[in-house]
């Protein structure tokens, strides 16, 4: 068994070298390096040598990976160019807001999607699964962007309940950003939720048909706890990967939900920094973001493996 | 291997015709399946005839009654430059319909293909290609999306094919999945032993199978597609303006959100019932094929 | 004494997609005394599964009860509410299901689901209920049952898991136990096994039990009285020996004439014709296969009425004429041995054939580590050209491994492996084609083995594009069409998909697959042992027509001692992947039987009631073959420690049977000396 960890640990590991490589050689091969990028239009000879300069942009390229790959080892993510100032500062304060938003949405979402799956599991084709999958559905299939902007006019609009552009300063602690955030939180939680409810429910009908569970019944085992006892703890276990997956979804969706509510996080960070062609600090926030999918799938392997006997125990 | 269940002596109960004629007449059986078709169907042709049966020109200003709400004359009224938000809305999927489409149907091809010559070859390729995939799915799919876009360009054919290239991989991972589960059954086994060649496996045993969910995860992906289509489109790097598109008219229109909620809500509904309806098809779809519905995360 | 279980006139059925009432029970009744077991037998789609579920008020989603009831012990089961419900099941009546591996919750231990039996089911307090538990586990002789206890599902072997339902079903001391195919999937050493428990355990406590399968010598050895049904309906109820012996009904004549026998030489003859979906006809269902049928049958259903002794019961206008015949006597002409020519050469060659699954990580090869025992190894085999082979074994004998690594699907470690002059011992991919024409393999399962997306012209198109790329499409077609009709299957399936046909249907296409090909060799894996018993019959006589015809050697694995009989020249006894017995069917079915020949006859279940399976070594499951000495020696009833465990037995053979071989350290003689003829002829 603890074979299996450690071969996941050092796959993660590897699939962590190879983003980086994968991101750099995507940034290498754009049209023009770093320089030119950020300068766009305003370049001359001068602002481009001396911008290279500045930023060791001279160097060939397996040597600028390597120093950024010990950077980064190091901590160091190198320095933005649109700010002037090392990447991992600007990041700092706006990396912690997603993550503030996230978890607030991760911690709404996740347990009410699978109590709702549930539900919808042992209702199937009944009046609640017709509507709470309905709303799946919409949940699903309606773009961040949409949901956010009719959140914003129900909410913000036509009753001011809560605010549709949070306006706090990006470092302020979190009991302040907090209130500031209700909507893009219920749209993040809207979103995520109709996802693993469905799961959720897949699996939940998937087992409630499953032989044992029917010898169970059988074997006059009380509804309840066959539901609790037998049922759920198999209907979770595929439950746990598509979670992983949803919260890495979330990475890259939340830069949307970001830019719609203007709040101060690293999704919003990212789009600016691509529209600002600050390829440093794009990289920087590319391998946090991938790292922390990478982290978050490694955790529901081992949990995975873990909670299903079968893989605890497999012969080979 | 002993004995394992008897296999019926009874013909089928239902008069099994062809697959294809039994999976067109599930479908028909699932009521929203067939509505996803139907609005399906009406993107389709509205994307078609737009430009011919559109009240007012897309693109005229009508400066005198900018942000107006809806009238007789303007049915979702206009937006701040006094354009009609109807005509844009009808004509605003052109592009995103055009893109997405094309741009599945590369991804399904060249991932699906990939991912059932990995599935059946295995072996060090496979393994090292999977890394690789499963590396660049790490990396947030906004972000690969924003790079290329923002380093190739907006052009809608551009936009096509970094679409087919980024769907692309998802689908080597289902269809390589679908292989595997497949690549041990006796049938396929049994033409090994025959000593078919591997091409002919691949294409005559395993592709007619691996297809359907191909068709399925096809379905899904388009959706996603389009999700991301607009997405892009929103945040600005979609088809440049003038050209009207859904996701960008849903952004700037959000300025006059307040007074002129039509000017979003008019492509918003667009969008939605598009994407709605290709998710409701493709559920039945796999419904009707007999499919695991088991649906993982978006890109 | 009154009845435990009443089921009058119980009608089950669902309404399928275009809405149509489709019956699957029609018209049952039954009865079943306390502490009586009742046999229900029948096969696939005669609605045994849904009787026995409805026996506990169970009914699969979208079925529903059309008509009759269910009492059982005095309770309508269908008028109970669910908490009634629970309240009896696995209280009075428990179940022991087909697949006990699926049956179990694969996330909690196995000790705990019994307690949680005796918990619910007992008025037991917790902490009696461990001891109790354990208590169970070793009354179904599961050795070590504290370990066994801690064990999930998964760990268990299928017999294990069987043990451990039976356990669960008792835990409750419920009056009635009711088996959906509990033996199915399990080697015959188990089975009979297993059924020795359940005999013990229901004479012990006094159960009444009822028994499904479709294994005839299952239900001959187990049941007192023996319910046949056929299209949703019980068309013979009558005690064992009555069935078995001189049964009333077309039907049950027919079905027990179409089953190969231990006793008899040669195959038996097939009934024509399939079931009907139940209620389908206007008349008798089974009119339309019955050799005794006249008009009446095909326009008045028949009542179920009793006969004879009046507690004999059955379905039928003629069962007078049934009767009159001398059964037993019928039984013997019925067999008939089919002749065929061998040749004296070869046509496969194994020698000293060794098979591994086991592939050696670096980490092995570096620490050089001992590899474990082969899979398969010393095999030594020779087909002669026109003969066919049966391998017999148990599961872990190889057999499978054998064919697969001759048809080049497996590789071979060592040995070598020779076609006529080709060497065989060469991946599949490897090979010329002709070579690979040469040998095909025929698989178990038509359900797998035919591509659901295929017709059945597309599935005979390929070997012939492969085969004989000089025909152009319209001979290919001609050549279609005259196999199928040589497997007696109309040129009109062409058209057909695999789902479209019925198992025996499926299985002859899977042969002229292979025969369209116009092998030497076909190696046959478990080809019936998927069927059902009626259909095993034609099945085999098709592939013994064909031989004829096409002087083909087959190399014929079974682990269903009958049909070896029937269709087998020799016969090779494996365990462990090791060869125990070499010879003739003739030889190998009579002493000296090596020590597992002996051990697998005797667990056989012939359709007897009166003869009784011996069992001479325990079930234990083998996870691996022995580093070294006898294959068989962990449960060899003969066992001699320092000879066995340590050198490989010699072969030995008689005198005037040369061809005759046995691998034990007994000398033959000895083993004559103890060992009595098992299979007694009729």
């Amino acid at each position: 068994m603890l074979a299996l960890i450690l071969r996941r640990f050092v796959l993660a590991i590897i699939t962590l070298f190879i983003i980086s490589l994968l991101v750099f050689v995507g940034l290498e091969a754009l049209p023009g390096d770093a320089a030119t990028a950020y300068l766009g239009q305003s370049a001359t000879e001068e602002s481009l040598k001396a911008l290279r300069e500045e930023f060791g942009l001279n160097a060939p390229a397996p040597m600028r990976y390597l120093k950024w790959l010990g950077g980064f080892l190091q901590g160091n993510l190198g320095e933005s160019m649109a700010r002037r100032a090392p990447v991992a500062e600007v990041i700092g304060n706006q990396f912690r807001n997603t993550v503030v938003l996230s978890i607030a949405a991760s911690l709404f979402g996740i347990p009410l999607a699978i109590v709702l799956g549930v539900i919808t599991g042992l209702t199937r084709d009944k009046w609640p699964d017709i509507i709470l999958s309905l709303l799946a559905i919409l949940g699903m299939t309606l773009p961040g962007f949409v949901t956010a902007t009719v959140l914003i006019y129900i909410f913000s609009i036509k009753v001011t309940w809560f605010p549709a552009i949070s306006m706090v300063p990006s470092d302020a602690p979190v009991s302040e950003i907090l209130p500031n955030i209700i909507l893009p939180i219920i749209t993040l939680t809207f979103v995520m939720t109709a996802h693993i409810l469905r799961l959720v429910r897949t699996s939940m009908i998937d087992v409630l048909s499953s032989d044992y569970v029917q010898m169970a019944r059988l074997k006059g085992v009380p509804l309840l706890q066959v539901i609790f006892l037998h049922a759920l703890p198999n209907a979770m276990l595929p439950t746990i990967n598509v979670i992983a997956l949803t919260i890495a979804w979330l990475l890259g969706g939340v830069a949307i939900i970001e830019t719609v509510f203007n709040f101060p996080g690293i999704g919003k960070l990212l789009v600016n920094a691509i529209g600002d062609q600050d390829l440093p600090l794009v990289q920087g926030i590319a391998m946090i973001l991938a790292g922390i999918y990478v982290g978050v799938n490694l955790i529901a392997d081992l949990l995975t493996l873990f909670l299903n006997p079968r893989l605890r125990t497999a012969r080979s | 291997m002993t004995v394992q269940t008897q296999v019926s002596e009874q013909k089928i109960v239902i008069k099994r015709q062809s697959p294809l004629l039994e999976t067109w007449q599930n479908l028909r059986r699932s009521w929203s399946g067939m509505f996803g078709l139907g609005l399906i169907t009406l993107h389709f042709l509205i994307a078609l005839l737009s430009p011919v049966i559109v009240p007012h020109d897309p693109l005229e200003m009508d400066s005198k009654n900018r942000s107006a709400p809806p009238s007789a004359e303007h049915w979702f009224g206009t937006d701040k430059l006094g354009r009609d938000v109807f005509s844009r809305s009808m004509v605003g999927g052109r592009v995103s319909i055009m893109v997405t489409v094309f741009g599945i149907s590369l991804a399904m091809f060249w991932g699906g293909l990939t991912g059932i010559l990995l599935g059946f070859l295995g072996g060090w390729v496979d393994e090292i290609v999977m890394r690789v995939v499963d590396a660049l799915l790490a990396i947030p799919w906004l972000l690969v999306l924003l790079i290329i876009v923002s380093a190739f360009g907006t052009d809608a054919w551009i936009q096509t094919l970094t679409f087919g290239f980024t769907y692309g991989y998802t689908a080597i991972r289902v269809a390589r999945a679908a292989t595997l589960d497949h690549v041990t059954d006796d049938y396929v086994l049994s033409a090994r032993a025959r000593g078919e060649r591997r091409r002919t496996i691949v294409l005559k045993e395993l592709l007619p199978n691996v297809l359907d969910i191909l068709l399925v995860d096809g379905a899904m992906n388009w959706s996603w597609m389009l999700l991301g289509f607009s997405s892009l489109s929103f945040l600005g790097f979609g088809v440049p303006p003038p050209t009207p598109d859904w996701g960008f008219m849903i952004a700037i229109n959000r300025e006059i959100l307040a007074t002129q909620p039509w000017s979003v809500f008019g492509p918003a509904l667009m969008l939605s019932t598009l994407i709605v309806g290709i998710n409701l098809f493709a559920d039945a779809l796999a419904k009707a094929l007999g499919l695991d519905r088991s649906q993982g995360a978006p890109v | 004494m009154s009845n435990l279980v009443e089921i009058k006139d119980l009608s089950i059925g669902y309404h399928n997609k275009s809405g149509k009432l489709i019956y699957v029970l029609k018209n049952i009744s039954l009865q079943i005394k306390p502490g009586e077991t009742v046999g229900l037998v029948g096969e696939s789609g005669s609605g045994k599964s849904t009787l026995g579920q409805a026996m506990m008020g169970y009914l699969r989603l979208g079925s529903k009860v059309i008509g009759g009831k269910v009492t059982f012990a005095g309770n309508d089961m269908f008028a109970l509410t669910p908490r009634q419900l629970e309240k009896i099941r696995g209280n009075k009546i428990a179940l022991i299901p087909q697949n006990a591996g699926k049956s179990l919750t694969p996330t909690i231990r196995v000790g705990r689901q019994i307690i949680e039996s005796i918990l619910l089911n007992t008025s037991m307090e917790k902490s009696a209920a461990k001891s109790r538990m354990i208590e169970l586990l070793g009354q179904v002789r599961l050795p070590h049952p504290e370990v066994i206890a801690e064990r999930y599902p998964h760990e268990l072997s299928g017999g294990q898991q069987q043990r451990v339902a039976v356990a669960m079903a008792i835990a409750g001391e419920p009056a009635m136990l009711v088996l959906d195919e509990p033996t199915t999937g399990l080697d015959v050493t188990t089975q009979a096994h297993i059924l020795k428990l359940l005999r013990e355990i229901v004479t012990k406590l006094g159960t009444a039990m009822m028994y499904i399968s479709h294994d005839m010598g299952v239900i001959a050895r187990v049941s007192d009285r023996v319910a046949l049904m056929y299209a949703g309906e019980i068309v013979e109820d009558a005690t064992a020996v009555e069935m078995f012996k001189s049964p009333a009904h077309p039907y049950a004549r027919g079905l027990l004439q179409s089953i190969p026998r231990l006793s008899l030489a040669g195959i038996p003859k097939s009934m024509p014709g399939q079931p009907p979906i139940p209620g389908s006809l206007p008349g008798c269902s089974f009119a339309p296969r019955c050799p005794f049928v006249t008009e009446v049958c095909h326009t008045t259903p028949p009542d179920f009425v009793p006969i004879q002794n009046q507690a004999r019961l059955v379905r039928c206008h003629h069962w007078e004429k049934v009767v009159a015949a001398d059964f037993t006597q019928e039984l013997k002409s019925v067999f008939h041995v089919f002749e065929h020519k061998t040749q004296d050469r070869p046509a496969i060659e194994l020698k000293d054939v060794e098979i591994s699954y086991h592939k050696p990580g670096l980490l092995e090869k570096l620490r050089n580590t001992p590899q474990p025992p082969a899979t398969v190894s010393d095999v030594t085999l020779s087909v002669r050209g026109g003969e066919t082979l049966a391998l017999v074994g148990e599961s872990g004998s190889g057999k499978s491994t054998i064919v697969r690594t001759i048809s080049g699907l497996l590789p071979a470690k060592s040995g070598s492996i020779k076609f006529l002059y080709s060497d065989l011992k060469v991946a599949v991919d490897e090979r010329p084609l002709d070579l690979c024409r040469q040998v095909q393999l025929i698989f178990q399962n038509p359900d797998a083995s035919l591509n659901p997306r295929h017709t059945v012209a597309e599935i005979l198109d390929q070997p012939l594009k492969l085969y004989f790329p000089q025909l152009n499409r319209d001979e290919r077609r001609a050549r279609q069409i005259e196999i199928l009709e040589r497997v007696r299957l109309d040129g009109r399936y062409r058209l057909r998909y695999p789902g479209q046909l019925s198992g025996g249907e499926k299985q002859r296409v899977a042969i002229a697959r292979a025969f369209v090909a116009m092998p030497e060799v076909v190696l046959c894996d478990e080809v019936t042992s998927a069927l059902d018993v009626s259909v095993q019959a034609a099945v085999l006589d098709l592939l013994a027509d064909l031989q004829r015809e096409h002087k083909t050697t087959y190399i014929f694995i079974a682990h269903d001692l009958a049909v070896v009989r029937a269709i087998a020249d020799r016969v090779a006894v494996l365990y462990q992947g090791r060869l125990c017995e070499v010879g003739t069917v003739d030889e190998i079915f009579s002493p000296p039987y090596h020590p597992y020949t002996e051990t697998l006859l005797g667990a056989v279940l012939v359709p007897d009631p009166e003869s009784e399976p011996k069992l001479l070594a325990s079930d234990t499951p083998e996870l691996a073959p022995p580093a070294q000495g006898c294959a068989f020696q962990r449960r060899c009833p003969k066992f001699m420690r320092g000879v066995c465990d340590i050198e490989t037995p010699p072969w030995r053979s008689l005198e005037d049977a040369e061809d005759h071989k046995i691998r034990c350290h007994i000398a033959l003689d000895e083993l004559s000396a103890k060992q009595s003829k098992i299979i007694v002829a009729d």
